[in-house]
């Protein structure tokens, strides 16, 4: 066993360097969030459609075996329809892992009253934030925009450089559909454990929001007889917004750009929010 | 202990030079008319102070904005006026800077339950920047320090409120900072754990690396550990005392409390030459020399005045306080 000096002394060695200190929050939070054995294997099982799709486009490209199996040729078609699917898919997956993992980031800290221990020493809010939504961005961008982007280098090899420089959009409309789903999911499982700063009931809440989000909104544009209220469901804004990138025909009641600005003002709300509650001590005036 | 030489030393020692008086420390804390507003609410009203000493002490009754003095210092909350400088950097502009020097103790419960004790404060070593593996070698040494060590590997939310304590002390100084600031340490601690954390806060500030200042409205913790004191009260400094200076000027008196006096007796007592002040059936008697305690019995027996009670004694903080608060 290590003996340790018991006395006190001051420390003169050497410091990291101030800008990759949100590092450190990101992967102590990490660490805690895989001791949880249901999120690891949920995380592992978000890795089953991708493994799908990838069989998919091996099919895709071997025809003899379709033609063994009697499967008509125009089956597996490898197009922006097949991203899309698999955009949406990953989608929902990566919703479900905010609700179970993203509560617990914030709501910890402030439940137990661990922010000023964060913020008397050279770390800002800022670097906080960045800190605690780095884990979930890096976690969703796992399941979404990363996977989906092996999958289309694999297409692209396999179906030649036509094929990839004629769909060379599709991998940019997976990197910034995932970007923006990532983001909003982010800010608002972290704004609302901000402000319940309960685990399970800001889980719940984001559920609440994007499952009942739906019900209100079409309650709203029945009453109303409007198509405005589908602004008050995220899914819907997002599926809008999916659906445009990846130049998909439906028909939608509103159209993407504004889609984006709303998806927009519920980012800039939830960073509102968050940067309310996230400060040392709270004033009370 | 004073250094100054004496006149009529021997001569050789008069011929040689003096020695150089040690420099003056540098101003811990400078408050230059500091005042914080909390809406329409002034929480702090114009301080003024320059505090050099190893250890300072914050003392004042609940609310006087003590803990509000310190979480400004921290920079948490701005200054609606006037400026304050720690280590001579400014609150304001270099609050980063400032951080890197500062370890802070909360008076509340801050901690991350699902955590040991051990991770939390290798976590907050790393916040502060010091590199992984090093970060985890003084998290060690701070839980050893506080007497942690057995229990280091329990989540720290499974921890008594004591042991709660000596967690947020070892975070303070896990970084090795040059400035503690403690927010009542010893709030919620039997009293040999009490014991044990002003030992502690002894044996830092004795070390001569860091600089202290604590908090609290328990006078026993600040007449045991500082050596500067400053009152607070609703949100202005009602007093400040060198507590080192104030024990060496501080002269012994005499506490008398009697029956059946009138004020002949007091003015008797000032007749021999010493300084009295009467409050209620108490009288406070500073003797001058060549004045004895019998002869306040005589004067006493003289006068039909029936002592109850005599005792030498010194000013306390205590008096001090008591003394603050009333002006």
């Amino acid at each position: 066993m290590a003996v340790y000096r018991r006395t006190y002394s001051s420390y003169t060695g050497a410091l990291t360097p101030a800008w990759s200190r949100w590092f450190v929050l990101f992967r102590y939070a990490r660490r805690n969030l895989f001791r949880s054995k249901f999120l690891t294997a949920f995380f592992v099982a978000c890795f089953f459609y991708p493994v799908l799709c990838l069989a998919a486009i091996y099919l895709a490209h071997n025809l003899a075996f379709l033609e063994q199996i009697g499967a008509p040729s125009g089956l597996l078609v490898i197009d922006n329809k097949f991203f899309f699917y698999f955009m949406n898919v990953q989608g929902w997956l990566a919703f479900v892992l905010t609700a179970f993992a993203g509560p617990g980031l914030i709501s910890g800290d402030l439940a137990n009253g661990a922010l000023p221990l964060y913020f008397c020493r050279p770390f800002s809010r800022s670097e906080y934030v960045l800190g605690k939504a780095s884990v979930l961005g890096i976690l969703l961008s796992q399941i979404t925009w990363v996977p989906g982007i092996i999958l289309f280098v694999i297409q692209a090899t396999l179906a030649g450089p036509s094929w990839a420089w004629d769909h060379l959009w599709i991998a940019g409309s997976l990197i910034v559909s995932s970007l923006i789903w990532i983001s909003i999911l982010s800010l608002l499982a972290m704004a609302l454990s901000a402000w319940v700063k309960w685990r399970i009931v800001a889980g719940a809440l984001l559920l609440a929001m994007l499952f009942f989000g739906a019900g209100f909104a079409q309650a709203i544009n029945a009453v109303l007889r409007i198509d405005s209220g589908h602004f008050v469901n995220i899914a819907y804004l997002m599926t809008t917004i999916w659906n445009s990138l990846f130049q998909i025909d439906a028909e939608r009641a509103i159209p993407a750009v504004e889609a984006a600005i709303a998806l927009l003002v519920y980012c800039g709300i939830s960073l509102g929010l968050l940067m309310r509650k996230v400060r040392a001590y709270e004033v009370i005036r | 202990m004073s250094t100054t030489a004496q006149p009529g030393a021997a001569d050789g020692a008069a011929q040689q030079k003096p020695p150089a008086a040690p420099p003056a420390p540098l101003p811990l804390v400078e408050l230059q008319d500091l005042s914080v507003r909390f809406g329409n609410r002034d929480i702090l009203c114009g301080l003024t102070a320059s505090l050099r000493g190893r250890a300072i002490g914050l003392l004042g009754p609940n609310g006087a904005g003590k803990s509000t003095l310190i979480n400004t210092l921290l920079g948490f909350y701005p200054p609606h006026s006037g400026s304050a400088r720690v280590f001579g950097y400014d609150i304001r502009t270099d609050t980063k800077k400032l951080r890197g020097l500062i370890g802070y103790m909360p008076e509340n419960d801050a901690f991350i339950s699902k955590m040991s004790a051990v991770s939390l404060v290798q976590m907050m070593a790393e916040l502060s920047g010091l590199p992984t593996g090093v970060a985890l070698e003084r998290a060690h040494e701070a839980l050893f320090y506080v007497g942690l060590a057995e229990a280091r590997y329990r989540q720290v939310g499974t921890y008594s409120l004591g042991m709660k304590q000596l967690v947020k002390l070892a975070q303070a100084i896990v970084h090795g900072p040059k400035l503690l600031i403690l927010d009542e340490p010893t709030n919620g601690l039997d009293p040999s754990a009490r014991q044990r954390m002003i030992g502690m806060i002894h044996e830092m500030r004795d070390s001569g690396e860091v600089r202290i200042v604590l908090c609290s409205h328990l006078l026993r913790d600040v007449e045991d550990t500082c050596d500067e004191v400053m009152i607070l009260k609703q949100g202005r400094i009602v007093h400040y005392s060198d507590l080192n200076e104030e024990r060496r000027s501080n002269r012994r008196f005499l506490e008398v409390e009697f029956y059946g006096a009138n004020g002949d007796f007091s003015e008797a007592i000032e007749k021999l030459g010493c300084e009295c002040a009467l409050r209620s059936n108490r009288l406070k008697i500073i003797l001058p020399d060549g004045v004895e305690s019998r002869d306040i019995f005589r004067l006493a027996a003289e006068r039909d005045v029936r002592i109850r009670k005599l005792n030498f004694r010194r000013d306390t903080l205590e008096d001090i306080f008591l003394k603050a608060m009333e002006s």
